[in-house]
């Protein structure tokens, strides 16, 4: 039976999901007979691939790029895992959300800045006005909670996906795990 | 009085059970190990019915009732458990945490707090409407505690207890509807208020951390509430 | 004091003054006062004076005639004669023609659909009396009944003859009012109050502010005759600070009523006492809701509580408590002075009486009027209404205000009464009414009364208090065009959610605009959110 084509992606996340991911340490071998990376930003691939089986995305959807990311993923993926609670509920990148982006803009380089104080606008994507947690935007098959979910939880979650079951997150973590 | 109180026998979720007629649903479940989700009700404050995670089916009763403050009655039948009424429990949940800003991450109360618990409780892995991201302040001016809005679910248990405990009333609330908002006196900064004794009765009965004392780190941020039965026990008999 | 002596007092007041030639009646309930019918007044009492006519000309203030888009009203007697749109400079025209010809282009004919097919009875002295003169009140029978209820009829009875009319509770759930006293009776203790809901809070209602602008005297003798049924000997009326006028004509009303003997001690004479006191309303919706209210009378914050206990048994201050509405109340006159049965004669099998409706929106004769139960739709909107004007079609007939429902075409027909109203997916409420034509949007109306639920909710349970706002928020999602058909779904299991768990009847109605259009008026919704389309070409829509 082939293998299973897996893939990561983080938008706007502090990566703390990706480590607790390679903390499975020696499972990870377990996981990757069952498996194949396809994409994620821990290798060196660059273009994300069709066909994917099963993606795990960490992160809020902060940007105009991380917009154009999450909806390009979601096409090319059969299961989306929101993967955090970043991903889940928003998180540490939706405190920005009361004040809106453009103050936070104001405040970070503008006012704190005594050296060129400017917005940046060139290459660095435009921050959207909310960050939202990821099934406001595209629809989201699993998630798993959790500020990083352990990486039990997620060896866990996993086994079950790769044997083609839905895993049951509620026993298994909560938000701020 | 002297009218003997009389023993009412019903049924919950099949079982026989007993109260008193002055027992309250929930009371007399709690008796007998069968779990109904709260979070306005606190034991030794008085029950208000607001926030119907408690809601229970009674047969011939065509409205859903809340089991804190319903009275038992000889021959109800109560059943706590159906599937209509999980599906409301997780809704409620669901809109108390899009409310406001509860990011647990980052919580003092983190891995402590009853809304948190009552999510994994109840099985609530996500929140399927959208979140308000409402603007809302924090108050530290107070010299031992904190009142951030941001985590407050308007259970209102710190008016209860600040008003029928401590007696105080240094709490209240201001505002109606989505605008409403917990107040120290007349809406002055909570270390300027004259009423308030800190006796930090209402940091203690607060279930999530809006409100929570400086200088703890967070795993010694538990709540201690045994003082709030003893003293109920120990003042003369309300109802 | 009896009857007898009553109409005694009245003759004697009427016999003091001579009567007039001619008896000219203005309204002055505040739709024709924000129209300027105090100015129309003056300028009629002056060209009096100056003509010298003031032995055989009167000008009299009286309260609502009814057809509200037509005001400032005048009715001229004993021609009966009624003018509409009168101004100031109308007003030596209408003087010449005393006795005379009347002035063509001012007259409003009384022949039409709008005053023949009602029924007056809570409405029966508005527009006839003025509301200010006790004296005017005593000589249309008023107080007769209590007197009759004070001197000839026990408690029991009283309840009985309530019960036996079926009147049913106008403020908007249509609890039996007999049913209601006789709880109240029933219940132990020596000090219950009695009080009179004037909250109405429901946007564009204005039933109950007419009653009492117009025959204040009547709800107080209702009140009256309610505290000697139940054994209550305080009563309170709680009127929305909004309706200064209302309150000034109560507040003379109980004064002149005390003055007679027939309010406060010793009523007509007799052992039984009943004070009126009044209590204003400080700008919420939700103290129309009666736990809520009685809190907001204890001094606290206006939230209701859950139910059970009722406030027959555990009401104000703890004490057993009757709330009625302003109409309930205005009806016990009559029904006593008549008896049960005729009120019964009236209406429905389920629904007996008339109903005071506020008509409004897209119809010709919007205004105030009462119509027995069991009319229908039809006749209300096209006949008694006169139909949608401008060449549009009818839609769709609000009723209910914020917690009813939208009712479309193929339901005209309909008698109106509460069951009808119900199984349509509305409600007859306090009798709000408004008609609505093809430029209206039904998603915008849904959107609308979800705002009003948002603004007005009091907080203390979650469905209600953060429902309202999420339904309002997908709602209006949907009409700029930015939502998608989950949020549909959503919208609707909020719905469900928020109508069966929230702790009052606001939360528990709030739903009902949005599935009651959601039932008739499906596409529309579809249309927005599909189609980025409003077919009513309301809404503005967003990308």
């Amino acid at each position: 039976m082939s293998k299973k084509r897996i893939a990561t992606v983080w938008l706007d996340g502090c990566s703390g999901c990706h480590m607790s991911f390679l903390d499975m340490d020696e499972r990870l071998v377990e996981v990757f007979q069952q498996a194949d990376l396809v994409y994620s930003p821990l290798v060196d691939l660059k273009e994300f691939p069709e066909e994917v089986d099963i993606t795990l995305v960490e992160g809020a959807v902060s940007s105009e790029e991380d917009l154009h990311k999450i909806r390009m993923v979601r096409e090319r993926t059969k299961i989306l895992v929101a993967f955090g609670d970043c991903a889940v509920t928003g998180n540490v990148p939706s405190m920005r959300n009361p004040f809106g982006a453009n103050a936070v803009l104001q405040r970070a380089y503008l006012e704190n800045v005594t050296l060129h104080p400017q917005v940046p606008r060139e290459v660095i994507p435009a921050l959207i006005e909310k960050a939202r947690p990821v099934h406001e935007v595209v629809k989201v098959d699993v998630f798993i909670p959790g500020c990083p979910p352990s990486a039990e939880t997620i060896f866990l979650a996993l086994s079950d996906l790769l044997a083609d079951r839905m895993p049951d997150m509620a026993k298994l973590t909560r938000f701020g795990a | 009085m002297n009218q003997p109180v009389r023993v009412k026998t019903l049924k919950i979720d099949d079982r026989d059970v007993s109260g008193r007629e002055d027992e309250t649903i929930l009371e007399v479940a709690r008796q007998n190990g069968i779990f109904i989700p709260t979070l306005c009700n606190l034991e030794g404050l008085t029950p208000i019915g607001a926030c119907r995670l408690c809601l229970v089916e009674i047969k011939g009763v065509s409205r859903l009732l809340p089991a804190c403050v319903t009275r038992v009655e000889e021959g109800m039948e109560v059943y706590t458990q159906s599937e209509r009424l999980q599906k409301y429990r997780r809704m409620v949940l669901e809109l108390l945490f899009s409310e406001r800003n509860h990011i647990c991450s980052v919580c003092v109360v983190n891995g402590h707090c009853e809304l948190q618990s009552m999510a994994q409780i109840l099985g609530m892995t996500h929140v399927s409407v959208p979140y308000r991201f409402p603007r809302l302040p924090a108050d530290a001016s107070h010299e031992r505690f904190v009142v951030d809005h941001n985590r407050c679910i308007l259970c209102t248990r710190c008016v209860r207890v600040c008003d029928e405990i401590e007696g105080a009333h240094t709490w209240d609330v201001m505002g109606r509807g989505i605008d409403s908002r917990v107040i120290t006196d007349l809406n002055q900064p909570w270390g300027e208020s004259e009423t308030c004794t800190s006796c930090g009765k209402c940091v203690n009965v607060c279930p999530t951390g809006a409100l929570f004392e400086k200088g703890k780190p967070v795993y010694e941020r538990l709540k201690k509430r045994q003082f709030l039965p003893y003293l109920t026990m120990m003042r003369e008999e309300r109802r | 004091m009896t009857p007898e002596e009553l109409r005694k007092l009245a003759e004697s007041q009427e016999e003091a003054r001579p009567e007039p030639r001619h008896r000219i009646k203005i309204c002055v309930a505040a739709g024709c006062l924000s129209a300027g019918s105090d100015r129309v007044r003056e300028a009629v009492q002056n060209e009096i004076a100056q003509r010298g006519l003031e032995g055989e000309c009167e000008v009299k203030g009286v309260g609502c005639l009814g057809l509200c888009t037509a005001g400032p009203l005048m009715l001229v007697e004993p021609d009966g004669v009624m003018y509409q749109n009168v101004t100031e400079a109308d007003a030596a025209d209408i003087v010449q023609s005393l006795g005379r010809k009347p002035v063509e282009r001012l007259v409003c004919p009384s022949d039409m659909s709008f005053f023949t097919k009602q029924y007056k009875i809570v409405l029966e002295n508005s527009g006839v009396i003025d509301p200010e003169k006790i004296e005017d009140y005593i000589a249309r029978d008023g107080y007769t009944a209590l007197a009759r209820v004070l001197e000839d009829m026990s408690p029991q009875d009283v309840i009985d003859e309530i019960t036996r009319s079926g009147l049913r509770g106008r403020g908007g759930a249509g609890y039996p009012t007999g049913l209601k006293w006789s709880t109240v009776a029933k219940a132990g203790g020596s000090r219950k109050f009695v009080i009179c809901n004037a909250d109405e809070g429901d946007p564009g209602a204005f039933m109950d502010r007419s009653v009492l602008e117009s025959d204040p005297h009547r709800v107080l003798e209702g009140m009256a005759i309610a505290a000697y049924a139940v054994g209550a000997s305080q009563g309170y009326l709680y009127v929305r600070a909004e309706y200064p006028l209302a309150v000034k004509r109560l507040r003379t009303a109980i004064r002149q009523a005390e003055r007679l003997g027939l309010l406060g001690n010793n009523i007509c004479g007799t052992t039984f006492s009943f004070h009126v006191d009044i209590r204003l309303g400080a700008g919420a919706f939700v103290c129309g809701e009666e736990t809520a209210l009685i809190a907001s009378i204890e001094g606290k914050r206006g939230q209701p509580r859950p139910r059970p206990p009722y406030p027959a048994e555990y009401g104000l201050w703890g004490y057993p408590t009757l709330i009625n509405n302003v109409e309930t109340f205005a009806n016990v006159a009559p029904i006593i002075r008549n008896g049960g049965d005729w009120f019964a004669s009236i209406g429905t099998e389920k629904s007996k009486g008339t109903k005071v409706f506020a008509l409004a929106g897209r119809v010709r004769n919007t205004g105030l009027i009462e119509v027995p139960m069991g009319i229908t739709l039809r006749e209300i909107i096209f006949d008694i209404g006169g139909g949608i004007p401008d060449g549009h079609k009818f839609k769709a007939v609000q009723t209910g205000g914020p917690s009813g429902g939208c009712i479309p075409e193929q339901y005209l027909d309909m008698p109106v009464d509460y069951e009808s109203l119900a199984k349509v997916g509305s409600i007859m409420g306090s009798g709000g009414m408004i008609v609505m034509d093809e430029t209206s949007c039904m998603v915008d109306v849904a959107k609308f009364f979800m705002d009003f639920c948002v603004t007005e909710s009091c907080g203390k349970c979650v469905p209600c208090r953060v429902g309202t706002a999420q339904m309002y928020h997908l709602l209006d999602k949907i009409t700029s065009g930015q939502a998608t058909m989950d949020d549909l779904a959503l919208l609707e299991e909020l719905c469900d959610m928020v109508k069966y768990t929230s702790l009052c009847g606001l939360g528990q109605t709030a739903p009902n605009p949005v599935l009651s259009t959601l039932q008739y008026f499906r596409d529309e919704y579809i249309a927005h959110i599909v189609d980025k389309q409003c077919p009513a070409g309301v809404c503005q829509m967003r990308h």
